[in-house]
């Protein structure tokens, strides 16, 4: 009973990790710049092919192909930054969400017409997948990678965020773009680099995510719930609120689909709704 | 007057001219089926089926050139009820045909019952579909026709405790209930059962469910594609094998299009179907010959290219027999109990029923020469039928 809890709990944060992982580069685009990237999946789609790209055509190790895989994304944000996106920041929502939501059925078509509407075969490496028995819990080898990953990246992206002078420029430039300007940021590049660098996450949070969620050209679509999810339970002023909202999450939707699997694919909406009515701002927001 | 005559004349003459032109209309066939979305694969191995079949026998029966209009249902039956009305209104096609998922055959039955359409379902694979309307004809399969031989094959094979894991929709209830009620009835016990959502990215809680469940086998339908992957992929990764847990699956798991992206994970893995590419005949052998040229991709055929080879053969076949005038009552008349030979084995449309009686085929996913997986065929039961019909 209690090993089985054990495993559920696991389980649930591993998944709550994953969800994190491809929605923490929305949470920064939406939560940092206030520009909302229906698009974001299409980065993480990006991420997943360059992935399968990487390691099964160009036989890179795993551990090059995950820099590798951010750098690729964060550029390909660079690049529609420019020609894009950054005339859309200073436009309404309404005219964000449909740019898009357009780019994302594009970047659909896009990825069916270059690799087939197929599912993309992916092996991790023998060292990541399989079992260990930790005093009669199987944890799965892959899922406390994801666990581990998560935490780093969370460490590192706070620390950026808060301690480092980019991080306050960053700050700066979201609440008075003005002033920060005045102040001699360079705003433009500011948000050039945030919106790559959320690009990138993406595209690393969809490389990870094959294995376990699958690839193929509806990616976007099927999992903008999700980012969607994550960043509305948790709020979008810091980190803290998706991390805690996708953790929160994970573990619901995994004990549910356990305990209770008649009903288990609702409870994560249950959840939202819940969390919504009692923190409408979010989990940690901003007052 | 003399003017006037010649204006009559000129018109009679181009009416006339017209005839002969009416005659040769071609031939048209409305495919209804998913070409974009999660299961626009469904879509393109059944155009290619049926173009496969247009290569080898020709683009002209009984005088009609055949014409092949493609319709994409997004996989939302609103859809393909939508296009399916335009094909009948506008296009004034003289076959509907296609349909991969139960939800669109559905959604169009009543349609080929008003306009009086022969209505050809290739794939979507639930018992009632044919009840829906007595225009439709069935070439492919039904889940409790596929399942029935292998809860059969199971007990016979010492397995007597199984889970059952099913996706929560119509074909997937009708084979957790056709398997429970084989594998029941001769003494074996189902020691629990499980429906997973259709949009599930996220298989490993009821994994550790089954796991923990403890059972000899765990009996799985999944739509062909990426649930499936995703199923297979986590079995492997959970180790339900080395608990000692079988995995028996109808053959849509461990289909031939997408079952190169499941790496070793199937190995070994039994399902019984109608279809695998490793069947060897001379039928099937020519159909994948020219399912290669025609797809012009690597990507394998599937059982529902096969469907919709075999749905283009009956639809020659009832072109043939009725001199290419397609009548919808007349069609159906001939279709009941047509014969088919098929690269699957040969398949007769019951005459009550208007569902495939065929050869279930046992079989055994294996790494074969070519260094690829293949559902290896091992044990059959011939001329099965829908046991719920």
């Amino acid at each position: 009973m209690l090993t089985s809890f054990l495993g559920v709990l696991f389980d649930g944060l591993a998944y709550g990790m994953l969800l994190f992982l491809i929605s923490v580069g929305l949470s920064v685009t939406l939560g940092l710049m206030n520009f909302i990237n229906l698009a974001h999946g299409a980065f993480g789609m990006l991420g997943g092919y360059v992935c399968v790209l990487a390691l099964q055509s160009w036989g890179l190790p795993f551990f090059v192909m995950l820099p590798a895989v951010f750098v690729v994304s964060a550029l390909a944000g660079l690049v529609l930054e420019r020609v894009l996106y950054r005339y859309l920041y200073r436009r309404s929502h309404l005219d964000q969400v449909l740019a898009t939501i357009g780019l994302t059925f594009m970047s659909i078509a896009a990825a069916t017409y270059f690799f087939g509407p197929l599912q993309q075969p992916l092996q991790v490496p023998k060292f990541l997948s399989g079992q260990v028995s930790v005093l009669g819990v199987d944890l799965n080898i892959y899922r406390g990678f994801l666990l581990a990953v998560g935490v780093a990246l969370t460490i590192v992206l706070t620390l950026a965020l808060e301690r480092t002078r980019f991080g306050a420029s960053v700050r700066a430039s979201v609440d008075k773009p003005r002033v920060a300007e005045g102040l001699g940021i360079r705003v433009g590049l500011v948000f050039q680099i945030t919106f790559a660098v959320g690009c990138g996450l993406a595209g690393l949070g969809g490389a990870l995510g094959v294995q376990v969620l699958g690839l193929d050209p509806v990616f976007p679509l099927k999992f903008i719930v999700y980012f969607l999810l994550v960043v509305a339970v948790g709020g979008t002023s810091s980190l803290k609120g998706p991390l805690y909202a996708a953790l929160l999450l994970g573990v619901i939707d995994v004990a549910g689909k356990y305990y209770v699997p008649q009903i288990g694919a609702f409870i994560i909406y249950a959840m939202m709704i819940v969390l919504l009515v009692i923190r409408p701002h979010g989990l940690v927001s901003r007052q | 007057m003399f003017k006037r005559l010649v204006e009559v004349l000129a018109v009679s003459a181009a009416c006339l001219a017209a005839v002969p032109a009416a005659a040769q209309e071609p031939l048209k066939i409305g495919m209804v089926v998913e070409m974009s979305g999660g299961f626009a694969d469904f879509g393109m191995q059944m155009m290619n089926g049926a173009r496969a079949y247009m290569k080898v026998h020709g683009d002209t029966v009984a005088g009609r050139k055949v014409q092949l209009i493609v319709k994409d249902t997004t996989g939302v039956p609103d859809v393909a009820k939508r296009v399916a009305q335009e094909l009948v209104t506008n296009e004034k096609v003289d076959f509907l045909a296609g349909f991969g998922l139960t939800p669109s055959a559905l959604a169009v039955a009543s349609l080929a019952t008003e306009a009086k359409k022969p209505m050809i379902v290739m794939n979507a694979a639930t018992s009632i579909i044919t009840t829906r309307s007595p225009y439709i004809a069935r070439v492919s399969f039904t889940l409790p026709q596929v399942t029935a031989p292998l809860a059969t094959w199971a007990l016979r094979n010492g397995i007597t405790r199984a889970y059952t894991l099913v996706a929560d929709y119509g074909p997937g209830i009708d084979a957790e209930t056709q398997f429970k009620k084989t594998f029941t009835a001769s003494g074996g016990q189902i020691v629990g059962d499980v429906r997973t959502p259709m949009r599930n990215p996220e298989f490993a809680p009821f994994l550790q469910r089954i796991k923990d469940a403890r059972p000899q086998a765990v009996f799985v339908f999944l739509p062909a594609g990426e649930q499936a992957v995703g199923f297979m992929k986590g079995f492997a990764e959970r180790e339900l094998d080395k608990a000692g847990i079988k995995l028996i699956a109808t053959g849509d798991v461990t289909e031939d299009g997408v079952i190169e992206a499941m790496g070793d994970a199937p190995l070994g893995v039994v399902t019984t179907q109608h279809y695998s590419v490793a069947h060897d005949s001379a039928q099937n052998r020519i159909f994948l010959k020219a399912y290669a040229e025609v797809s012009g991709s690597s990507q394998r055929a599937n059982f529902m290219a096969v469907g919709a080879w075999d749905g283009m053969a009956a639809i020659y076949e009832v072109a043939r027999r009725l001199n290419g005038k397609i009548d919808g009552d007349k069609a159906m008349e001939i279709l009941k109990g047509m014969k088919i030979d098929s690269p699957r084995g040969p398949v007769t449309i019951d005459p009550t029923t208007r569902d495939p009686i065929e050869t279930i085929y046992v079989r055994r996913v294996e790494r074969l020469k070519d260094g690829k997986l293949y559902n290896v065929e091992f044990d059959q039961f011939t001329n099965v039928k829908d046991p719920t019909r």
